[in-house]
Formats: C-alpha cells, sequence, structure tokens
C-alpha cells in the first residue's frame, strides 16, 4: 500500500478493490528499549506473506499479527537476530527477507551495481585519454562561456 | 450513441495516426513535398478524433452511464462529479486513452515546435510520434475498448476504489502521464535525426527543451504520488523502492541523464551516438514502465498469462518500437563523428562522469526490479528485494554524483581550470561540511553514519550553485534563464538530499495505546488522546479521533485522525491527520479499537519530510525556467543553400556532419 501500490491501484482497479487502505497499528511493550529497537528492526526487515509489498509491521492482516508475536516470543527467549532471521527463512524461504541474501544465485543482483560502475569508469577514462590528446588540435574555442 | 461515436472517432484517429506516420517518415524518404505537407492536417485531424473520444468517455461518466462497461466497473451514482471525471483514469483502457490523449496533445505541441524547423526533419518528427499513436490506438481498440458496452446495463456502477478517491488522485497519473509521453518527443527527436543521417549541435539544441519539459513533468508527478500516499495513508513513508514506483523512477534518471548529456552535444557537438541511445532508452524505459504496470507483471507474474491477448501484443510493440529504434541506431551511430577533444579536468569530463553515474543508478534499479520476477526461472524462489538493498546500491553511484556536481558546475568547457573559483569553492566545501557536522552533531543528537554527509553534499550544492549567479549580480552582467534554471534546479537538488537525510536519520516514531485522557511522549511532543467520535460523509462512514497536540507543553494543534469505511465496496482506509510545526511533519494514525475505549495508534514526528516534495518541485520550476530561455525560441535564419527543398535534394548519409 505503498505510493507504487497505490498506483498499481489506479491502474487496475478492479484486481485489487479487495484490498484495504488500514495499516497494523500494534503497540508492542518489549521490557528494555534495546529489545524494543531490535523488534522494530526486525519486523522492519520481514514482508508480509500476503500483501503486495508491505513489512510485518506495517501489514494489517491477521498472519502478520501472529508472527509478529512470533517474534516477539523469540526476542523474549533471548535468541539473537541472525537466529531469528535463519528461523523465518527456514519456514518462510528467502521471499520474507526485504534484503535478498547474497547466495551463488543472487550475487549478480549484488554484484550488478559495482560492475556496471566499474566498466562505466574504465569507458569514460578510455574516451578522456582519447578526448584529452585532441584538445590540443581542437580549433573550436568560440563560444566556450557558460551555456 | 455517446460511447459509438467515441469509439468511431477512435478508429479515425487510429487511420489519421497511420497516415502521419506514412507521410511523415515517407515524405523526406522519397522526397514528396506534398506528402510533407499531409502530416500537420494528419496530426491535427488525430488530435481533434481523439480529443472527441476522450470527450465522450467523460460524457458517459458524468452521465453515470452504467451501459458502458467501463463506466459500471469504475463509477457510481453516489460519486461527487470531481470523482466520475477522476474515474476516467481509475483503470486500464481509461489510462491507455489518456496516455493516447496527451500523446496527441505532445504531437500537436511538436508540430507547432518544429514548424520553423527544416521541412524534411519536422515531418520526420512527426511522422514517428504517429508511430507510437498508431501503435497503441490499434492496442487500445484490439484489446481494451473501453466503450465496450452491457446487456443489459448494470442499475448502478461499482465505483472507485475508495484509496484513489482524493485531490492526490486526479494530479498524479495525468501529471505522470504528461512526463513520460514527453519522452515520446524526445524519442521522436532522436528517431528523425537517424532517418536523416544528421545530427549537429543545432540538433541538440531543438532537443533540449523538449527533453526538459518532459524531465519536469515527470519529476512533478513522481513527488505528487509519493506526497499522496503519505498523507492518504497511516503509513507515513515517502519511498518504498516499490516495482511500480521504480518504474517511474527509471525513465526520470535516464531523463536526466539525456539532459546532461545533450548539453554536451550542444555545446561541443561531443557525445552524439550516446545522447541518440540515452533518448531511445529513456523512452523505452517508459514505454517498459507503462506497459508493465499496465499489464499487471510487477503485481503477478499470473495476472499476464490471465490475459494473453494483452501480453503478447505488448511484448510484439514493445520488441518492434525498441528493436526498430536500436536497429536503427546501430546503422547510423558509426556515421556520428567527432574530432572535438577535451581534457581531464573539463566540464565535458564531469558530465560525462554524471552520465555514467546515472546510467549505473538506473541499472541498480533496473536489476532489484526485475530481479523477483526473473527469480523464478533462475530457480532462487520466490524472492524479495526491498529498501535493504536499494538504499546502499543506490548511494553507490548518487554519493558520487552528488560531491562531484559543486565541482563540475564551475569546471570550464575543453580546458578544465577552474581559476580562481577554486579558492571559494573550497571555502564552500568547508563551510558545508562544518554545517553538515553542526546539524547532525550539535543541534540534533545522534543520526548516522551517512548523516553529517548527506547534509554536507547538499549545503555544498547549493552554496556551490549561488557562486556563478552572485558574481554575475555583482559584476553586473546579465543572468540568462538557462544558467538560472540550472541554478534553480541544482538548489533543488540540494535541499532534496538534506531532506532526505533529515528524514531518514532524525524521524521519531511510536505506537501506542491510549484510552480517552491518556498521554503519550515522543521527543519533545505530548500528545494527548480524547477518545473517538462517529462521522459520515458521502459515501463513508467512520469514527474520528481527538488528539491534542503540545511542544514542550505549549498547545500546538487539536488534530483529528479518521477512520472511514466506504459502503459501496465495504473498504477500510486510514486517514492520518497531519500537522506542520515548523519544519517538522507531526502524523498521527488511527488504529484498532482495543476494547475498553483504548485505541491504538501511530505517531510520528519527520523533520524537513514536506521539503522533499517542495525540491522536487523547485528542481521542475528551474527545468520550466531553462526552456523559457530566448536561445531556445530564436530559430537562426537557415543558410540560402540549406533551404528545405535543397536539403530534401542532397543525399541524407553525406550530410552527416562531421563537427
Amino acid at each position: 500500500m505503498r505510493a507504487g501500490y497505490l498506483l498499481i491501484a489506479a491502474l487496475m482497479a478492479s484486481l485489487l478493490l479487495a484490498a484495504s487502505a488500514a495499516y497494523a497499528i500494534a503497540p508492542t511493550q518489549m521490557p528494555t528499549p534495546q529489545l524494543e529497537a531490535r523488534y522494530l528492526r526486525l519486523i522492519r526487515g520481514f514482508r508480509c506473506m500476503q500483501c503486495q509489498d508491505e513489512s510485518l509491521a506495517d501489514s494489517p492482516v491477521d498472519l502478520a499479527a501472529d508472527m509478529r508475536r512470533d517474534i516477539r516470543d523469540m526476542l523474549l527467549a533471548g535468541k539473537t537476530d541472525q537466529q531469528i532471521r535463519d528461523f523465518m527463512v527456514s519456514r518462510y524461504g528467502y521471499f520474507i527477507l526485504f534484503k535478498p541474501p547474497f547466495v551463488w544465485k543472487t550475487a549478480w543482483l549484488w554484484l550488478t551495481p559495482g560492475a556496471v560502475l566499474l566498466v562505466g569508469v574504465i569507458v569514460a577514462l578510455t574516451i578522456i585519454r582519447k578526448r584529452a590528446a585532441l584538445a590540443a588540435t581542437d580549433p573550436q574555442d568560440d563560444d566556450l562561456v557558460d551555456t | 450513441m455517446i460511447p459509438e461515436l467515441g469509439e468511431f472517432a477512435l478508429i479515425l484517429a487510429m487511420l489519421l495516426a497511420a497516415l502521419q506516420a506514412f507521410f511523415g517518415i515517407m515524405g523526406p524518404a522519397l522526397r514528396r513535398d506534398r506528402w510533407m505537407a499531409a502530416v500537420t492536417p494528419a496530426v491535427s485531424g488525430q488530435f481533434v478524433m481523439v480529443a472527441t473520444s476522450m470527450g465522450c468517455l467523460i460524457t458517459s461518466f458524468i452521465n453515470n452511464d452504467f451501459s458502458v462497461k467501463y463506466v459500471a466497473e469504475n463509477s457510481n451514482s453516489s460519486l461527487p462529479l470531481f470523482y466520475r471525471v477522476a474515474a476516467l483514469w481509475g483503470a486500464h483502457s481509461g489510462s491507455l486513452i489518456l496516455w493516447i490523449f496527451l500523446l496527441a496533445l505532445w504531437s500537436i505541441a511538436a508540430a507547432i515546435g518544429t514548424s520553423r524547423l527544416p521541412k524534411p526533419f519536422a515531418s520526420r518528427v512527426i511522422g514517428v510520434l504517429g508511430v507510437i499513436s498508431f501503435g497503441f490506438l490499434l492496442y487500445t481498440l484490439a484489446t481494451s475498448n473501453p466503450f465496450l458496452r452491457l446487456d443489459p446495463p448494470w442499475p448502478d456502477g461499482e465505483s472507485l476504489n475508495p484509496v484513489l478517491q482524493d485531490p492526490g488522485l486526479a494530479a498524479h497519473p495525468p501529471v505522470l502521464y504528461t512526463g513520460y509521453v514527453g519522452l515520446a518527443v524526445a524519442f521522436a527527436f532522436a528517431g528523425a535525426a537517424m532517418l536523416e543521417g544528421r545530427l549537429d549541435r543545432e540538433w541538440a539544441r531543438w532537443t533540449r527543451p523538449w527533453t526538459t519539459a518532459a524531465w519536469a513533468f515527470l519529476s512533478c508527478g513522481i513527488a505528487l504520488g509519493s506526497w499522496w500516499a503519505y498523507y492518504t495513508l497511516g503509513w507515513g513513508g515517502f519511498w518504498f523502492w516499490d516495482p511500480v514506483e521504480n518504474a517511474s523512477f527509471m525513465p526520470w534518471l535516464m531523463a536526466t541523464a539525456l539532459i546532461h548529456s545533450l548539453a554536451v552535444t550542444e555545446k561541443r557537438g561531443l557525445f552524439k551516438s550516446w545522447t541518440l541511445l540515452l533518448a531511445v532508452l529513456a523512452f523505452s524505459l517508459s514505454l517498459v514502465g507503462t506497459f508493465l504496470v499496465r499489464s499487471g507483471v510487477l503485481v503477478s507474474v499470473h495476472s499476464f498469462a490471465a490475459s494473453p491477448g494483452r501480453g503478447t501484443f505488448i511484448l510484439a510493440f514493445l520488441i518492434v518500437m525498441i528493436g526498430s529504434a536500436l536497429a536503427l541506431y546501430a546503422w547510423r551511430a558509426p556515421l556520428l563523428k567527432s574530432e572535438a577533444g577535451f581534457e581531464l579536468t573539463a566540464r565535458e569530463s564531469f558530465l560525462l562522469f554524471n552520465n555514467i553515474l546515472l546510467v549505473t543508478a538506473c541499472a541498480t534499479v533496473f536489476a532489484g526490479t526485475i530481479a523477483p520476477l526473473i527469480a523464478g526461472p533462475l530457480g532462487i524462489g520466490k524472492l524479495s528485494v526491498g529498501p535493504p538493498y536499494f538504499n546502499p546500491t543506490f548511494l553507490l553511484s548518487i554519493l558520487p554524483l552528488l560531491a562531484l556536481l559543486s565541482v563540475g558546475i564551475h569546471a570550464g568547457w575543453k580546458r578544465g581550470n577552474l581559476g580562481r573559483r577554486a579558492r571559494i569553492l573550497l571555502l564552500a566545501f568547508i563551510a558545508a561540511a562544518v554545517i553538515g557536522c553542526g546539524v547532525v552533531f550539535g543541534f540534533f543528537t545522534g543520526g548516522r553514519v551517512l548523516s553529517p554527509v548527506g547534509v554536507a553534499l547538499g549545503v555544498w550544492i547549493i552554496l556551490s550553485s549561488l557562486i556563478d549567479p552572485i558574481d554575475r549580480l555583482r559584476r553586473h552582467i546579465s543572468i540568462p534563464r538557462a544558467v538560472l534554471g540550472m541554478t534553480l534546479a541544482h538548489i533543488g537538488l540540494g535541499i532534496f538530499v538534506i531532506s532526505i537525510t533529515s528524514v531518514e536519520a532524525f524521524t521519531a516514531e511510536r505506537d501506542v495505546a491510549l484510552s480517552a485522557g491518556g498521554i503519550a511522549q515522543l521527543g519533545a511532543y505530548q500528545f494527548q488522546f480524547q477518545g473517538v467520535k462517529p462521522i459520515e460523509g458521502a459515501d463513508y462512514s467512520g469514527v474520528a479521533g481527538t488528539v491534542i497536540l503540545k511542544h514542550n507543553g505549549a498547545l500546538v494543534d487539536v488534530m483529528h485522525p479518521q477512520k472511514r469505511e466506504y459502503w459501496v465496496q465495504h473498504t477500510v482506509t486510514t486517514h492520518s491527520a497531519i500537522y506542520m510545526y515548523r519544519v517538522s511533519n507531526v502524523l498521527v494514525a488511527l488504529g484498532q479499537d482495543l476494547g475498553d475505549g483504548r485505541w491504538s495508534l501511530r505517531l510520528q514526528v519527520r523533520p524537513l519530510v514536506t521539503f522533499i516534495w517542495l525540491a522536487a518541485f523547485i528542481m521542475a520550476a528551474g527545468g520550466m525556467l531553462a526552456i523559457s530561455d530566448r536561445r531556445y525560441r530564436l530559430e537562426r535564419e537557415p543558410a540560402a543553400a540549406l533551404t528545405p527543398a535543397a536539403l530534401a535534394a542532397v543525399p541524407a548519409v553525406t550530410r552527416s556532419e562531421a563537427g
């Protein structure tokens, strides 16, 4: 139900009319501020399995409320963030994570930005080297004041 | 009768678009003056027919004609008149009509704008636009006709999705579409140049205002969508890297790159083939974006298969349009040579890196957007890609871009001597760094590692942008509007960077459960809940809460967050109450009734969040200011030898310019 979701709704209203704009507003009472912060970080990093692009923190559906309760219970039982994440992935698959894992089959996704940037910089430097050699002989010098 | 008239007008528009495309492209190719002369009547006729068709559809909405399937599915007799009109673009078929109408509008504008340009070039531009119009009209008539009738008619319509019943909705899609479709004009200019095999600095000067105009509309459209989502929903965020948001953001990134590349092409006659490629890619992304959203592939891959007719047509159309443009590009690009040179520290280098970084950013967004779609075939299973992927990878290319900007705008063309600017630029940098660290560590407490960097970069961009205009003012040199527009857009970007940093670092939020009289504290703010009262609107009922907002004990505002249930669809929506206090946005959303008079509430304080959208509008205003520069209006008289007839007589390729 983000901006984009609404845009979809605008464009394909019939498909999505059943969806609701209500938000889960779920006050929690974790015993310490540290646990509260970890709890919030965790439920924002998991997605709701039923909704489109909503985090567990925001999803109003019952399943999300159950999952939030599971996470709170695990936190209170003293599990680490990593243990909780592993448990959620083993139960629901990678789909649950908003942060895609870095594994063999998803490496391309994480490496694309750096690779494109690297290639781009190499190409740019090559072009600049070539053009710098031409700069001495290039006659254009008029009207080079600012646009 | 009216719907049939609309359908008939749409068919005529398609035939006229075909004529427009044929005469526009074949006329110059076969050097038939009379064919070229037919282009203007064809495009005018097409516009009249499309406008008639859209008028017919609006009339059906206003008259509550529920014998028309599209009207019955998207409107309702209880809907206020304003939303009955806005419901036109509430779903698939009507959005296409809006798209086609805006394309016809841009085509007319292009026909007027190119009337003083060489005739063969002008008709090629309009011809390429005709090809696009024809494709969209054929698609609409063949698979998504909004004028289909119901037999028997429905007694009343299903109404518009309640979350869309908002003034923001009325504005967001048309403005965004105006931007999307505007990139078609830049594409048409590139297409005409490739068909002609001629691309010079003049061409870049003709193309720039159109590209900037489309970019400005795109900026406003994206900002409106983000703003609308922020204030209509209880969620309080402004960007989630949702696939559909990304679909509008990718063309924007490409258009931004194109604007800067065109600047080099106009000034130095460099980067010609790159500019062409960017124009093709920007429009391709806006086509892919429209169609990905349209076909529902982004929501679910299954919806693509649900209407195979539409899906197949979309794929074929994309392949024909993008494929032929790229083929044309591969054929013509090698002809576009340039002998101009520049040094490493020249403006050209900075703009080259600007392009590399913007394209990298676009590729990053593209990879993250398609990853969930291709995860299945790749054997990964279902995959989610959200902010934890996009935020760091996007910053990888955007942070260097922001850092280079402040220096780049002062670098000279060809030879990059900063000269006397170097010292003042360094001073500006030190001032920005001090302000950045001061704001983050002094005024506020906390913040993240990147927060001082973000604020410092934003301040540096603003200070650095102001150096040149202030210098010109002091020396009593006039400032061309193009320079002023660029300055304004860059200042807008600086404000944008500062606001996003502030929102990311200093947002405070809390979900609380309160009974009447209960008080919650968030930072320096106190929220006193006074219970809820029932409310009733035209097509909904619900409850409104009362929350007294105080800042350090002083009364600020009485806020009324609402929860509405719309009768027709039984949909519940949250309407958060937002109050602007100083530069912070205080948001209260009503959650659930927890029993015993207790309600859950979401409280948020977001410093500077309004400035994010304001900044986007400032950037757009800068673009519009630049377009109004007189140099885009004064057409130099073509040299005597280059009259249209003479141009047409010379074989196209030999005219390919060297410089």
